[in-house]
């Protein structure tokens, strides 16, 4: 079978399928290459079942509250069965959705893994059978898989990657997580709410590396109180394997070794790109560290073959990913007064209890870059909304340029504040400076209205506090 | 489910079209090959092929309407058994907002202009004064008050043309401000004394109401030569017209007896053009003081007759040079054209192939243009700019009769050529064009 397309997506993947649907949405005719589910990583091993798992944790910590919200229940209990079911049902029904929007778009889908073969040229392989495919352009979204390093990997039995963490097939009462990175402090937010006795080990000194230092101040001791035991400038050296344990071998930055025995292992570690047996070194194309090189617009240096998502520099984010396939699409297709992405103006989310989110510079960051600055801050303990909810912990922090007024960084730990970023990449994004900002008016009573008494703030105009 | 059809992009540099016809009208059931509509581009008029099949629910975009955005929703296509209801309302007005832009914009510009014609020195404030607005994101506008800019002059690459951040920090404070000693804003004339500069074009409009394309290399090449050309070199113009009544005979005659290959296609086929490059060559070996160039210390007459051909392009124009052409029969001048305009359609032209060269033709004859002047290409002394060759009254024997007559106009260099000597020149034209047998004497 052979057919000659516009474009073919190699992954469908938040950045590979909404790239294609880009690409059809714009007259060009399409097809999306998948080895396994639509949806990629994000949708069936990632970003979407880890917040039916988390959801789940939130509801058990909310039921260890009920008499604080006036209601009682005993004896109540959690089945890992039934949790993981869920989540796999949402996993389902998205990945059917997105099949279902190739089809709404005439995206064709072809089952197997894509090799570049030559100019324009795909050889698809599924189960030991090839077929040739050819497209004028091709854009590469084959993502990235977890990192694993020398004596730390995986097993799926005793050592875990995020894939057999979301599938747990019976509760581990103690728990090792290797990274705190978003991956591993979810997990570890997960089962510490559900009981699970956790510890994160974190190679730098604080918890959250890239997020604001106040911020991961704030979250490692929100987690500390929760029981979780961080080990922070602390490595594994080594995981010994036992009957139905590990024990693990840690090293701190002094030296100082101690031994830790838990049931399972979660290695987040970071990632590194899918970038083998695409025919890659073969077209010409650039791979550093395990991520293609490509140009602000995709742009592979091979022409005619595009890259986006995970595949290709950071933040590895699914929104980031699904950004990058509209400016491809759009760039193929002759789309006028297309903007390369700006990372800056890319928010991470992060769902632990209590949940971070953050755009732009980090305080830290915004000072080594030589602005004079200003920093606004405000706690959830004066918003009235957070305070009826009984989420009274978080903090909401901004980074203005002092002499522009441009929001340089916005920062938020606490219940929500993952919905709440939008509003903050929204004003970076439309450039509106904190006069903008102060001069808005939030809805009373909302999470929000700390965002805007965290610019207020900024100039000591806080209103409530 | 309803779809949009898109104004598609006939060509890979096609931005916007007239849709000129619709083949098919609303409730039309279509399927894919179906002919939807003819689309108008600058070069071509191209028939549009649906590529799904359907029901045409509704014409978002009436034929005969020009400048459609490629990629701006043209139609609805409706599923069978769908109604017009169900489809998303969304489309229609996504693209009518660049066109309405587009209006406000020309509206501005209409108005800003007398003003500022009058007092170009005044343009920048004077334009911001009379309330154009000019779309800039907040940071943008606080970073300009701070560096002393003004936005009216800066030309913007946010969402329709809205300046934001990066344009500002690229802009030189005071680019903007005519007032501004050595202003970057200078577009031409700038450097000899006494002569003001021309202001930069972007203060006499507001931002976002244009498109801007950078110059690429032979836009610059255009500009500066053709500058110091009109600039530099004292022109002056000689007209003539030549009765082409025997150059037709003669010319079809050729044409006809031209020996045919085993797919019928002639060998060759002469063109009006061909004979005036020929005629020039033989004009300039008689007219030696004419076939030269201009040098600060001495005039260079050249031995052969080098003889230019402008060429327009679609992204320029180059003038590529028939060698030795008065060594060159009819034929061969007529093949090598056509090789060398081939080869600056696709830019491969070598600098030896339009380099240099004693005289030059620029024909507009084709696109109907009775009679223009050209700036002379240098180093050459002398261009013809060849009109149409079209009916005409003229007087025979003392009778009013029809002919076939051309106009020819000269631009010559009179630091080289004086008057008279160009006058002689073209006479000896006249006379290889309007009996070309008599190039043979």
């Amino acid at each position: 079978m052979s057919d000659a397309y516009d474009v073919i997506v190699v992954g469908g993947g938040p950045g590979g399928y909404v790239c294609a649907i880009r690409c059809a949405q714009l007259g060009l005719k399409t097809a999306v290459v998948e080895r396994d589910r639509m949806g990629g990583i994000c949708l069936n091993w990632g970003c979407i079942p880890t917040k039916a798992l988390l959801r789940s944790s939130e509801i058990w910590h909310l039921m260890h509250r009920l008499d604080e919200f006036g209601f009682s229940a005993d004896n109540f209990k959690f089945d890992i069965e039934k949790i993981v079911k869920r989540s796999r049902a949402v996993s389902k029904q998205l990945s059917d959705g997105v099949s279902f929007l190739m089809k709404k778009h005439k995206i064709a889908v072809i089952p197997g893994e894509a090799k570049l073969v030559g100019k324009g040229k795909l050889t698809v392989t599924k189960d030991g059978k090839s077929a040739d495919y050819t497209a004028k352009n091709i854009v590469l979204a084959t993502g990235a898989r977890a990192r694993t390093m020398p004596g730390l990997e995986p097993d799926g039995k005793l050592i875990w990657t995020y894939r057999e963490a979301m599938v747990p097939p019976s509760f581990p009462k103690s728990l090792l997580v290797v990274g705190s990175g978003a991956i591993g402090i979810e997990f570890a937010s997960f089962y510490r709410t559900l009981g699970a006795d956790v510890t994160v080990v974190e190679i730098l000194d604080r918890v959250m590396p890239v997020e604001d230092e106040e911020i991961s101040a704030f979250a490692a001791k929100a987690f500390t109180k929760q029981g979780m035991k961080l080990k922070l400038g602390t490595q594994v050296t080594e995981l010994k394997k036992g009957a139905d344990n590990v024990t693990c071998t840690l090293k701190d930055k002094a030296g100082k070794t101690e031994q830790v025995t838990v049931d399972r292992v979660i290695l987040a570690m970071g990632i590194v790109g899918n970038v083998e047996n695409s025919g890659l070194e073969a077209a010409g194309i650039k791979v550093d560290r395990t991520h293609i090189v490509a140009g602000k617009y995709g742009e592979t240096g091979v022409d005619g073959v595009w890259a986006i998502g995970d595949l290709v520099g950071g933040p590895w984010l699914a929104h980031k990913a699904m950004h990058e396939g509209v400016i491809v699409a759009e760039k193929i297709a002759g789309v006028k007064g297309v903007h390369p992405l700006d990372t800056s103006n890319v928010a991470g989310c992060t769902y632990c209890w209590p949940q971070v989110a953050s755009v732009g510079m980090t305080e830290a960051k915004a000072k080594e870059s030589g602005r004079k600055i200003k920093v606004g801050k405000f706690p959830f303990i004066g918003n009235g909304k957070a305070i009826a909810l009984g989420e009274a912990e978080g903090l909401v922090k901004t980074v203005f340029d002092a002499e522009t007024g441009e929001l340089l960084g916005a920062h938020m730990i606490g219940a929500e504040v993952t919905e709440l970023i939008q509003g903050y990449v929204i004003a970076k994004t439309g450039e509106l400076t904190d006069q903008e900002l102060s001069h808005t008016i939030f809805p009373h009573p909302t999470l929000s209205e700390m965002m805007h008494e965290a610019v207020l703030a900024a100039d000591g105009a806080a209103l409530h506090i | 489910m309803a779809t949009n059809i898109l104004m598609p992009a006939l060509s890979p540099t096609m931005e916007e079209g007239k849709l000129a016809k619709w083949l098919v009208k609303e409730g039309d059931t279509v399927k894919s090959g179906t002919i939807l509509a003819e689309i108008e581009t600058d070069k071509a008029t191209m028939e549009f092929e649906a590529v799904d099949e359907g029901k045409i629910g509704k014409i978002l975009v009436p034929e005969g309407s020009e400048g459609v955005k490629v990629n701006a929703p043209i139609a609805v296509l409706l599923d069978e058994g769908e109604k017009m209801g169900d489809a998303p309302a969304a489309a229609a007005p996504k693209q009518d907002i660049p066109a309405a832009m587009k209006d406000i914009g020309d509206a501005v510009k209409k108005e800003a202009a007398p003003k500022t014609a009058a007092a170009p020195a005044a343009v920048a404030p004077a334009a911001k004064g009379d309330g154009a607005r000019v779309f800039a994101s907040p940071l943008a506008r606080r970073i300009a008050a701070g560096k002393g800019i003004d936005l009216s002059g800066i030309a913007g690459t946010g969402p329709r043309g809205r300046i934001v951040k990066s344009d500002v920090e690229n802009a030189k404070p005071g680019a903007a401000k005519p007032a501004a000693a050595g202003a970057p804003a200078a577009a031409g004339g700038g450097g000899i004394p006494g002569v003001a500069p021309l202001p930069d074009a972007r203060l006499l409009y507001p931002a976002g109401s244009y498109e801007e394309t950078p110059h690429d290399s032979m836009r610059k090449a255009i500009a500066k030569r053709l500058t110091s050309a009109k600039t530099l070199i004292p022109h002056y113009y000689l007209t003539v017209d030549c009765n082409l009544d025997a150059l037709m005979a003669v010319r079809e005659k050729m044409n006809a007896a031209a020996p045919k290959g085993k797919d019928k296609v002639p060998a060759y086929k002469l063109s009006v053009n061909d004979f005036i490059m020929k005629a020039s060559a033989m004009a300039l070996m008689k007219h030696p003081d004419v076939n030269a160039s201009w040098t600060d210390t001495a005039i260079l007459r050249h031995k052969d007759a080098d003889v230019g051909v402008a060429v327009a392009l679609d992204f320029g124009l180059i003038t590529p040079i028939i060698f030795k052409a008065q060594t060159k029969g009819l034929v061969e001048i007529s093949n090598e054209v056509k090789t060398l305009a081939a080869l600056a359609k696709d830019k491969k032209l070598k600098p030896n192939q339009y380099e240099g060269g004693g005289f030059s033709v620029s024909n507009l004859g084709m696109y109907g243009i009775k009679n223009f002047t050209s700036i002379i290409n240098p180093p050459q002394s002398c261009i013809i700019a060849v009109g149409a060759g079209e009916e005409r009254p003229i007087v025979k024997d003392g009778k009013l009769d029809i002919g076939v007559v051309m106009t020819v106009t000269m631009s010559a260099d009179h630091r080289v050529v004086d008057g008279g000597t160009g006058a002689k020149f073209l006479q000896t034209l006249k006379t290889f064009i309007e009996e070309p047998a008599s190039m043979l004497l």
